[in-house]
């Protein structure tokens, strides 16, 4: 039997899981497991973990969706927030939470995301980002950085990478965030934070592909490319330390954007009550 | 930390990745034909770093039954 955290919210019959060895994947969802676990015993939250739901799309980072033992939904390709965003209007008392991937979220389903964005929807969004179409084989993906190989870039990809918690904070999200595989408790804290904050988050989670992204651009296994992120991604406390020199070709692992802005719920449920109010007064 | 705990493996669950064997901070552990162990001499200080990066759950704390 593995740890208790594993067996009281994982399905431990689909355990072990089929990503490969050493893929981030697995990280990031125990990092989720354990933000919710902390929630639970929040006393001040008391989080109900029957009103959580997990929604995922397709990819490999969507199988997360069917080995967290929630109420959970493995929907379309790109259409996780689309789903989530269904199941949040009918019951917004629920705690939805969309795991997805880079390709996923930002290139197929890319405009369910800017207007989940913009409308500032109550959901977590929380991206296994590992730079590659890895299901299908190694496609290069959004977030391929420029000049790496794909199946489909052999000469070397020649688009501009998105970086998926900027376009959603430029689209509206109202908390946005860096993580990484390697990050484990600063990137658990941003889920954390996440999970609590009224209003749209995304956490994009820098994941590890060994097997496509890291051998087909020589960059190792996966204790090399989760050394790359222990030295190129910088928490928060030791990032804002640094001098601007310093800060060249690092990313910063914590939170983007924070702000507020009514949630997009919220304010449907005060639009039905003015229309009942006027309905009622018979105009 | 409450109570005493010690480190249980799952060598079944394990895929042979090395993460916790690379990043323990007391190189306790290791790959016995590509399965984790914990090293007949190790200065284990249950710091549960391994259990955090596994991605195959392989790995843990537990608390010792009185």
């Amino acid at each position: 039997m593995p740890s208790e955290l594993i067996h009281k919210f994982m399905r431990i019959d689909h355990l072990p899981h089929i990503w490969c060895a050493g893929c981030g994947n697995g990280i990031i969802m125990r990092d989720v497991a354990v933000a919710l676990q902390e929630l639970i015993d929040d006393p001040e939250v008391n989080l109900n973990r029957g009103k959580v739901v997990v929604v995922s799309g397709i990819g490999c980072s969507s199988r997360a969706a069917g080995y967290m033992d929630f109420d959970s939904i493995h929907t379309t390709h790109g259409r996780a927030i689309a789903f989530a965003t269904g199941i949040k209007i009918a019951h917004p008392e629920l705690e939805v939470i969309v795991l997805t991937g880079d390709g996923d979220c930002s290139a197929i389903g890319g405009n369910h995301l800017i207007h989940a964005a913009r409308r500032n929807i109550g959901l977590t969004v929380v991206t296994f980002n590992n730079d590659i179409y890895g299901m299908t084989g190694g496609q290069y993906s959004p977030t391929t950085p420029t000049g790496d190989l794909g199946t489909t870039a052999p000469y070397g990809n020649i688009d501009r990478p998105f970086d998926i918690a900027q376009l959603a904070a430029g689209a509206g999200a109202t908390f946005t965030a860096r993580g990484s595989a390697y990050h484990v408790r600063e990137t658990t804290e941003l889920i954390r934070q996440g999970i609590m904050h009224k209003g749209f988050s995304l956490i994009d989670v820098y994941s590890v592909c060994p097997t496509y992204y890291g051998r087909k651009n020589h960059k190792g296994g996966a204790v090399e490319m989760l050394q790359w992120q222990k030295e190129n991604m910088i928490p928060a406390a030791r990032y804002y330390a640094m001098s601007e020199e310093e800060k060249q070709g690092k990313l910063l692992i914590g939170t983007l954007t924070h702000t507020n802005f009514p949630e997009y719920t919220a304010q449907y449920a005060k639009l039905i009550e003015r229309a009942q109010a006027k309905a009622k007064k018979g105009e | 930390m409450a109570g005493k705990r010690k480190l249980v493996l799952d060598p079944s669950w394990c895929k042979g990745c090395g993460i916790c064997v690379a990043f323990c901070p007391k190189q306790a552990l290791e790959l016995e034909e590509e399965k984790v162990r914990l090293k007949a001499d190790n200065e284990c200080v249950l710091c549960g770093l391994c259990e955090a990066r596994c991605p195959d759950y392989a790995i843990w704390l537990e608390d010792l039954e009185e």
